[in-house]
């Protein structure tokens, strides 16, 4: 969108310093928020890479920081993620089938429901935690500080992130494809089951992803949990205690010695890995089937 | 679904049961799974019954013990001493002076990026700044809020130019990285707003003989407005929200005061740190995490809704 050279007349000195001062703003600002990036990640794993070793991955968590390590919070991520996953996406996506798929939007429920996921998406991360601790830890279920409780916590906090994203993924779709299925005698269910979904299925996949990587980095909720315990051994069911990454990184920088910092920085780094890990397959995943209707 | 698509005026193409081409038998699995999936999609509405029952119970006990009165205008937040004292006050303003340092930082740079993306940058600069920022947008906020303390802080000591220079939880540096944080929900959501604007505005102002950055300013700026306030109403919102930033670079001593360089005691971080200390139930700890979320989930809550709202508005002028 470039207007033509020779159809511009020369800007005054005062309009074209104005001019550059914008773009000099512009791309001050681009470089405040990536230098930010860039500075951040330098950060960690300079302060981090005296603890960057195998010890971060074996030991446990100790008051002795030459000897501790993150087993245990490494272990306790993936209980609790599992769990996340195993409730999220099977309710997430269906959900967003039904939004897009059968509810008929004229319906004022439907509208409701609609309105309270958008509202849900920015309910802060905390409420969920109050809501963990007096409805799962010590409501009716009374689950305690447990992998379970945890995890479905956690499960209702990325919900509306999963439907969000699958229900923009279904909506690409092109209703050709449904109305195929349909003429040829096809059920609803049977459309959306073999037809919809499979070709939603990159679009899902991504937003399910990013889903799960906010859900890694969550602690606030956690904390009320009770999750911030000394956890010295690794899960072994849902009803088992646990600690997970990033609680345990808010651990260690709370604690006043230095050494802890350095080993809360490489658990950082190793957080920050997987994050990138989880980013960098969902980028990939919607460039590479991302298909043109 | 079809069905409704049609206009009413047009007549309804006979069906194939109503031709006689099949025969209409019913199909109860198809009935069964449409309830599921309804099932699925009203646990969000189960979610917000329980959040908000979650809160009210406990909530409405501790107002039995605590004049809503002396809670919303008390000046002294000291829920757990031997002398309580319930003043919220102290930590509303320490929310409010750290969301405000957030956005005297992210409202410019946000918009100015998504200027650039939108109107200057090349679709091949485009391709790698997004993803960039996306990037920035999935750091966990424990993961900022160490770089608040251990690197942000630091900084500011030394730089520091008018009064005492900040300790080592300060107001100024939470808030500066929570602006960095919301910078990408801010740039991405105005970018959105912005590439709503219909291209023949911005063509028709080129056609004048405007220079870009009149276009961007006065034409594109203006039609977008009521989605770049949504923007910036969602940042808020999230701004008030997020707790570990403010929980590990600001400090957990209630402080009613406007100096960014002193330590203070925000809502979010309250309702942390008196979690971690393992209240028993129903005790009066225990209540005041109830109250203080009560609070902040209804100020996130009205601002969800004027967001979303505007967000309705622009999408009706242009689409």
């Amino acid at each position: 969108m470039t207007t033509p050279v020779s159809l511009r007349r020369r800007a005054s000195v005062g309009s074209r310093l104005a001019q550059g001062g914008f773009r000099t703003a512009m791309l001050v600002s681009l470089f405040l928020a990536i230098g930010t990036l860039v500075a951040l990640l330098a950060q960690v794993t300079v302060n981090g890479w005296p603890r960057l070793n195998s010890q971060l991955f074996t030991a446990f968590p100790s008051s002795r920081p030459e000897r501790a390590g993150a087993q245990s919070a490494i272990f306790g991520t993936i209980w609790v993620m599992g769990v996340v996953a195993f409730t999220c996406i099977p309710v997430g996506v269906s959900a967003a089938i039904y939004l897009e798929e059968y509810a008929d939007r004229s319906r004022w429920y439907n509208r409701v429901i609609e309105l309270n996921i958008q509202n849900l998406a920015a309910v802060p991360a905390i409420v969920y935690g109050i809501l963990g601790l007096a409805f799962l830890v010590r409501g009716i279920p009374k689950l305690g500080p447990t992998v379970l409780a945890a995890g479905l916590t956690l499960s209702l906090l990325v919900l509306p992130v999963v439907i969000i994203a699958s229900r923009e993924a279904i909506r690409a779709v092109p209703s050709s494809l449904r109305e195929g299925s349909l003429s040829l005698g096809a059920t609803q269910w049977q459309t959306v089951s073999r037809q919809v979904v499979p070709a939603a299925l990159p679009g899902i996949a991504t937003g399910t992803i990013l889903a799960m990587s906010r859900a890694i980095g969550e602690a606030a909720p956690l904390l009320l949990l009770g999750a911030l315990t000394f956890v010295t051994f690794n899960p072994d069911g849902l009803d088992s205690p646990f600690t997970v990454m990033p609680v345990q990184i808010f651990n260690w920088i709370s604690r006043p010695q230095d050494e802890f910092r350095v080993l809360a920085a490489a658990a950082i780094v190793v957080l920050l890995g997987l994050l990138l890990a989880m980013n960098a397959a969902a980028i990939w995943l919607r460039n590479h089937y991302r298909r043109e209707w | 679904m079809t069905a409704t698509e049609l206009s009413p005026a047009q007549p309804r193409p006979p069906t194939a049961v109503a031709l006689g081409l099949v025969t209409r038998r019913p199909r109860y699995g198809e009935k069964v799974i449409k309830g599921l999936l309804f099932l699925c999609a009203t646990l969000s509405i189960a979610t917000t019954v329980a959040i908000v029952l979650s809160l009210v119970g406990p909530t409405v006990e501790f107002f039995g013990e605590v004049g809503i009165g002396e809670f919303l205008t008390g000046t002294t937040w000291a829920p757990l001493f031997a002398d309580p004292a319930f003043g919220v006050l102290p930590l509303v303003t320490a929310t409010f002076v750290i969301t405000g340092i957030a956005l005297c930082l992210a409202v410019p740079t946000g918009l100015l990026i998504a200027t650039y993306l939108q109107q200057y940058a090349r679709p091949q600069a485009r391709k790698l700044l997004k993803p960039t920022l996306e990037l920035l947008a999935g750091i966990p906020s424990v993961v900022y809020g160490f770089f608040a303390l251990t690197f942000v802080t630091p900084i500011l000591q030394d730089l520091w130019f008018v009064g005492d220079p900040p300790g080592i939880f300060n107001a100024a540096s939470a808030g500066l990285v929570m602006g960095v944080m919301i910078v990408p929900t801010i740039a991405s959501l105005s970018e959105d707003a912005m590439a709503a604007v219909p291209k023949a505005l911005s063509e028709g102002a080129y056609a004048l003989g405007s220079n870009r950055m009149t276009v961007s300013t006065r034409v594109v700026m203006p039609a977008a407005l009521s989605g770049i306030v949504a923007a910036i109403v969602l940042g808020v919102s999230r701004a008030v929200g997020e707790t570990m930033i403010v929980l590990i670079a600001a400090g957990g001593t209630p402080n009613l005061s406007f100096n960014p360089a002193e330590a203070m005691q925000t809502m979010t971080a309250f309702i942390a740190s008196a979690g971690i200390g393992d209240q028993p139930t129903g005790s009066t700890g225990y209540k005041t995490i109830f109250a203080v979320g009560s609070t902040l989930f209804l100020l996130t809550l009205a601002m969800n809704l004027i967001s979303i709202r505007l967000v309705r508005r622009y999408r009706q002028v242009y689409s």
